[in-house]
This record gives structure tokens, C-alpha cells and sequence, in this order.
């Protein structure tokens, strides 16, 4: 019964379905298949779609409080960047002697800038269980507070997404500050293992792009789980009446509260495992346009169905890396007038609006995203 | 605010006054009602009815003046949802429901529960809940109408729905604004044995301006005017009290 519940019918399945055989069919592809073979797949297609995905388990994370929570946010980029940084000073520390100042305990950077000790808030991200920790712990953390003053003050609407853009921004010009101690401009780069594995060899890739698929399914799967639950009913009646449910006596600002930390959370794993597949974080991620770009694959895949964003991610992500090949001054006009067309002619994003023609041929139309609940169906 | 206050009502408001921008939405009101009571409130647009109901459920912070529910709880301390939890229901006058929601869901969000995030993403239906709601779905007619999205619903049944989510919540008190606004006669009819038979085992508030309803409902009045009690007393009293026709009639 929970599994039923937990896949979601059709869209659901096929998506979990396509996760395991990505996980399983393109690490084997990529390294048991020669080059020669038409079924190879080469490693930089490996590192670009599993970039894709990472995006995906963002977009889901941001579904999740947009989609079923009606909270807009304009700043999910910040936790995906704290997630990424997390990882990345872990990878630092891990270049140990390798450095170009061949420094034991200091990144370069710092030997760069003179310093003479690691600040205390790199301690412990030498080891790799710390630093899982921190990609959990920092996000939730900033959304916590941020979110325990937001909701608790009720700021709600363009308000709050005003807000959440503002706070990427300021971590964004912080971190490019170099005594952040973050690299500043530069970021973190030049990693060389995770977890005793060279991160550039085609098996580490390959690893990294199974568990991203992993983590993805997993990510889904707690969104389900939390969506499906009284919680979830509760979560979808702030969204589209507040006032009502505060009335019959549920606290809003708490239920606001835990799924956007749930969210933030997801969206640190996510940029966890995307900075040592890309091989770089720096404070560009924290830019507002990479939020919003986040927000329009949710729009374009579809609100409140969760494998819609992670499919509007995947989609608008293959369009922009051919968009940006073939013609990359047209990109930004192109996302512009996409978010246009998708709000005009279907609002319901792609998985909205084939759920929809799909009801059509079927009983009384269910206008909501369809929602299991708990009645034994 | 006066806590050595004594009293056996389940609602006690004394002496609330409440402004906006300096217009006196509620002026010293008064209003006690005791348990097991039903009482209609009527009054010309303006009089205070529905700011009166924004005080008792937390959504207004009066100025001044004391309100205890049941005797010992300041309500003017308590936010919406404690206030709910405490046991005060209010439906409201354009009926809200949750339109994307079943109407099975609508009630599963109202029934008596544990309110909090991790009991509610915990939460399994048990047979007990499961046997109210059926009842409920029974009592408000809309056992059919179970899988039914709730923005589907007509006016009507939406009114209905409403007050089956209020019956859901196990409230010892009621507050029930204008509950049959755009109903047919039939359905007003139906509307009025609800609620006395709901007022058999709770607390019951109406504002209403249908008369033929208040007449129905049989109940005492209460006549509110510019933020005070103007009458109090049965229909037909208050009906023929000189300085309500005046108001409702114009001078």
C-alpha cells in the first residue's frame, strides 16, 4: 500500500524505472562498452547529464515548497550553493600536499593570502562524514532561521520571494569576498579525490553519476512520502487557502517551516553532488538568475507533480546546453520567451497538461494533481 | 484584562472595543452566552457581526476588554489556531473550503487530530475517525458527492461542507456566519434542523440576516448596532422594540 501510495502511478514509475536503468545502463555503457561501439557513451556525456539530474533534484526540493506549499522561492540557488561549498571544501582538503604551495593543511588560496592557520569553520571537513553532515545541516540551518522569522512574521507571497531572492544575493557577495575564506572570485577548484577515488577518473564519473540517480529517486520518493501524508493535505490547504487552516487550528508558520527545511536539505544534496562532477563551485552560483532559472524548470515540467520539475530541469537544461552551442547569444531571450509560452499555453507545465488530456478519456476530472490520501483506496 | 473574573458561560465578552483607523468597529461590546445555548445575531450592515467573530477566533486583537472562553481562557492572548484547538469553529460567510482537496480530504483536515507537523506526517486514518466522517458525509448529504472535488461543489453543498468540517472539529462552541446565504428554501429548511440538532450537544453562534431563518432557528436574539448590543430578547421582543425598527428601517 505504501508502495502504491509512494509511486505516484504512471508518471512516477516510469521515472523511477528510467532512474535505475540511467544508473545501472549508463555507468556500464560508458565504461564496459568500447568507444567504438554505437551504444558508448562518452564520459563528458556522463558528467553533463548527471549535472542535468542534480538540477533535477533541485527542481524537486523547489516543487516541493513552490508546487505544494504555494511558497515561492526566489532563492533556492542559496542552498544549493551552501550544499555545493560543503562538498567542496571536503574536496579541498583532500588535495592535502598536492596543492601548487604543496601546503599540508592549507588550501592554496590561503597560502595565497598569507594566512597562517585554517579558520575554524573549515575544522573537521577533512573528513567526508563531517562534511555529508554540513551539506544537511548548513542549508537547513539558513532556512531554519530564515524561515522561522519569515513565516512566523506571516510575509508571504511576492514579499517572501522578494526576500529569498535577496538572501542568495547576499551569500553571493559575500562569498566572493576573498577573507570569507571561500576562495572568494575563484571558488573551490582543482579537487583531486572523493573518497580515495581520483575525481576526474571515468570510473569516479561514473559512480558519482549512478548515486546522483540514486539520490534523486531517494529525494523523489520523501517528497511523495511527505505530499501523500495528512502533512501533505495540510501543506496543499496553505497553499490555496492559509487563513482557513490557521481556523481549524494548524499552526501554518510550523508547517511552513518544516518543508522548507526538508527543501533546503535536498537542495544542498543536490549541490553536493554536482560541484565534484562539474569540478568547481564558485560564488556565481549564488546569482539570483540561477534561482530563477530553477523556477521556470518547475513551471515548464509542471507545478505540484514533482516528476514534472524534475523533467522541466532535465528538458530546459538540454535546451540550453544545445541553445548555447548552436547560437549562445539567442539563450537568455529564449528562456525569457519560454517561461512566456509555458505561462500562457500551459500553465499546467508539460506533466500538467499530459495528466490532463489523459483525464479527458477518463471519469470526473480530478483538477487537482491527484493526491492518494489515506483512505484505503 | 480583568482574569478574577467569575463565570459559568462558555463565551464572556465584556466591555471590547475594537477600531480601524479611528472607525469603532466594536464599541464596549458585551455578550455573554451560556453552554448548550444557541444564539442568533442579527444587525444592519456594519453593526460589528462578523468583526465580533474576528475577535472570539484571534484573527482581531481588540483594543480593549475582556474575553474568556469557557471561563478560563483569555482569547485575546491566543492566535487563530489555538483558539481552534481550544475548541471554537467558525464558518465562515462566503464559504471556504479547500477547492483542490476531495471532500472526504476537507473533512480529514478538520476532524479532531493532533495538530502538529510530525503527527500529521505520521497520521494513519483509524476506524474511529473513519466512522465519523462517514457519519458526518451522512449527516451533511454528501456521501455521494465523497470523491468529488470540493471546488466542484454548488454553493450549496460548499455551505454544507463547511459545516460538516466544523462538525469534524468537535467544537464546543460554533460560530456560524450567515450560514445560508445563497440557499434555496429547502435548503434553509434543511439548514435550520442542522444546526438545532447540532446546538444538542454544543454551543451554537449564528449571524444570520435571513429573518425567516432566525425565526425557524427559535432561538434568542441578539440585535448589534454600531458596534454594541442595541436589544436582546426573543424575535418577536426585539421586532417590536421601537429603536431596532429604527435602525433597520432607517430614522
Amino acid at each position: 500500500m505504501l508502495t502504491r501510495r509512494l509511486i505516484a502511478g504512471w508518471p512516477g514509475m516510469l521515472f523511477l524505472l528510467a532512474l535505475a536503468a540511467a544508473a545501472v545502463l549508463v555507468p556500464f555503457a560508458n565504461l564496459a562498452l568500447p568507444p567504438s561501439s554505437p551504444w558508448h557513451v562518452p564520459t563528458h556525456l556522463v558528467v553533463l547529464v548527471g549535472k542535468w539530474l542534480c538540477y533535477a533534484l533541485l527542481a524537486i526540493a523547489l516543487d516541493l515548497v513552490w508546487g505544494y506549499c504555494g511558497i515561492l522561492s526566489l532563492g533556492h540557488g542559496a542552498f544549493f550553493g551552501l550544499g555545493g561549498y560543503a562538498m567542496g571544501m571536503y574536496l579541498m582538503r583532500q588535495i592535502g600536499t598536492r596543492g601548487v604551495y604543496g601546503h599540508p593543511e592549507l588550501p592554496d588560496f590561503m597560502v595565497f593570502l598569507n594566512w597562517k592557520e585554517l579558520p575554524w569553520y573549515w575544522w573537521g571537513f577533512d573528513q567526508f562524514w563531517f562534511a555529508a553532515l554540513m551539506v544537511l545541516l548548513v542549508p537547513g540551518l539558513l532556512a531554519f532561521v530564515f524561515g522561522w522569522f519569515a513565516f512566523r512574521s506571516r510575509v508571504t507571497g511576492v514579499y517572501l520571494s522578494i526576500i529569498t531572492q535577496a538572501l542568495t544575493f547576499a551569500l553571493m557577495l559575500a562569498f566572493f569576498r576573498n577573507d570569507m575564506g571561500f576562495g572568494g572570485n575563484n571558488g573551490l577548484t582543482d579537487f583531486r579525490e572523493i573518497l580515495g577515488f581520483a575525481v576526474r577518473d571515468q570510473g569516479t564519473r561514473a559512480a558519482l553519476f549512478a548515486a546522483t540517480c540514486i539520490a534523486l529517486a531517494g529525494g523523489f520518493l520523501l517528497a511523495r512520502w511527505i505530499v501523500t501524508s495528512r502533512y501533505g493535505l495540510v501543506l496543499v490547504a496553505v497553499r490555496d487557502a492559509e487563513s482557513r487552516t490557521r481556523f481549524l487550528g494548524y499552526r501554518v508558520d510550523r508547517y511552513k517551516l518544516f518543508v522548507f527545511v526538508v527543501s533546503a536539505m535536498m537542495a544542498g544534496v543536490a549541490g553536493a553532488l554536482y560541484v565534484p562532477q562539474v569540478g568547481i563551485i564558485n560564488p556565481g552560483e549564488f546569482a539570483p538568475t540561477n534561482s530563477i532559472e530553477a523556477v521556470i524548470w518547475v513551471a515548464v515540467g509542471g507545478r505540484g507533480t514533482l516528476v514534472g520539475a524534475a523533467l522541466g530541469a532535465v528538458v530546459v537544461n538540454a535546451f540550453k546546453t544545445w541553445m548555447t552551442g548552436a547560437m549562445p547569444e539567442v539563450w537568455l531571450f529564449a528562456l525569457g520567451a519560454l517561461f512566456v509560452l509555458v505561462t500562457l499555453f500551459l500553465p499546467k507545465g508539460i506533466l500538467g497538461t499530459l495528466g490532463a488530456i489523459r483525464w479527458r478519456r477518463r471519469p470526473p476530472p480530478a483538477d487537482a494533481p491527484a493526491l492518494a490520501t489515506e483512505q484505503g483506496r | 484584562m480583568n482574569a478574577a473574573v467569575e463565570t459559568t458561560a462558555i463565551l464572556y465578552v465584556d466591555g471590547v472595543s475594537v477600531s480601524f483607523d479611528g472607525f469603532r468597529a466594536l464599541n464596549r461590546l458585551s455578550l455573554i452566552i451560556e453552554p448548550g445555548e444557541m444564539r442568533a445575531i442579527i444587525g444592519p450592515n456594519g453593526a460589528g457581526k462578523t468583526t465580533m467573530m474576528d475577535v472570539v477566533t484571534g484573527k482581531t486583537k481588540p483594543d480593549s476588554g475582556t474575553i474568556l472562553f469557557a471561563g478560563r481562557h483569555d482569547l485575546s492572548r491566543l492566535d487563530e489556531a489555538a483558539i481552534a484547538d481550544l475548541g471554537i469553529g467558525r464558518k465562515f460567510q462566503r464559504p471556504t473550503v479547500f477547492e483542490m482537496h476531495t471532500v472526504w480530504d476537507n473533512l480529514l483536515l478538520a476532524v479532531k487530530q493532533p495538530r502538529g507537523v510530525f503527527r500529521t506526517l505520521v497520521a494513519r486514518l483509524s476506524g474511529a475517525e473513519r466512522d465519523r466522517l462517514e457519519e458526518i458525509l451522512a449527516i451533511t448529504r454528501l456521501t455521494e458527492l465523497r470523491e468529488r472535488s470540493a471546488g466542484a461543489l454548488s454553493h450549496g453543498q460548499k455551505q454544507w461542507l463547511e459545516i460538516g468540517m466544523l462538525l469534524a472539529q468537535e467544537p464546543a462552541l460554533l460560530l456560524v456566519d450567515e450560514p445560508v446565504a445563497g440557499m434555496t428554501d429547502a435548503e434553509t429548511e434543511q439548514t435550520a434542523e442542522l444546526l438545532r440538532d447540532i446546538n444538542r450537544t454544543r454551543s451554537v453562534v449564528v449571524v444570520e440576516h435571513d429573518m425567516s431563518f432566525v425565526r425557524a432557528l427559535g432561538v434568542r436574539v441578539t440585535v448589534l448596532h454600531e458596534g454594541s448590543v442595541l436589544a436582546e430578547g426573543s424575535l418577536d421582543a426585539v421586532s417590536a422594540n421601537e429603536r431596532v425598527v429604527e435602525v433597520y428601517l432607517g430614522r
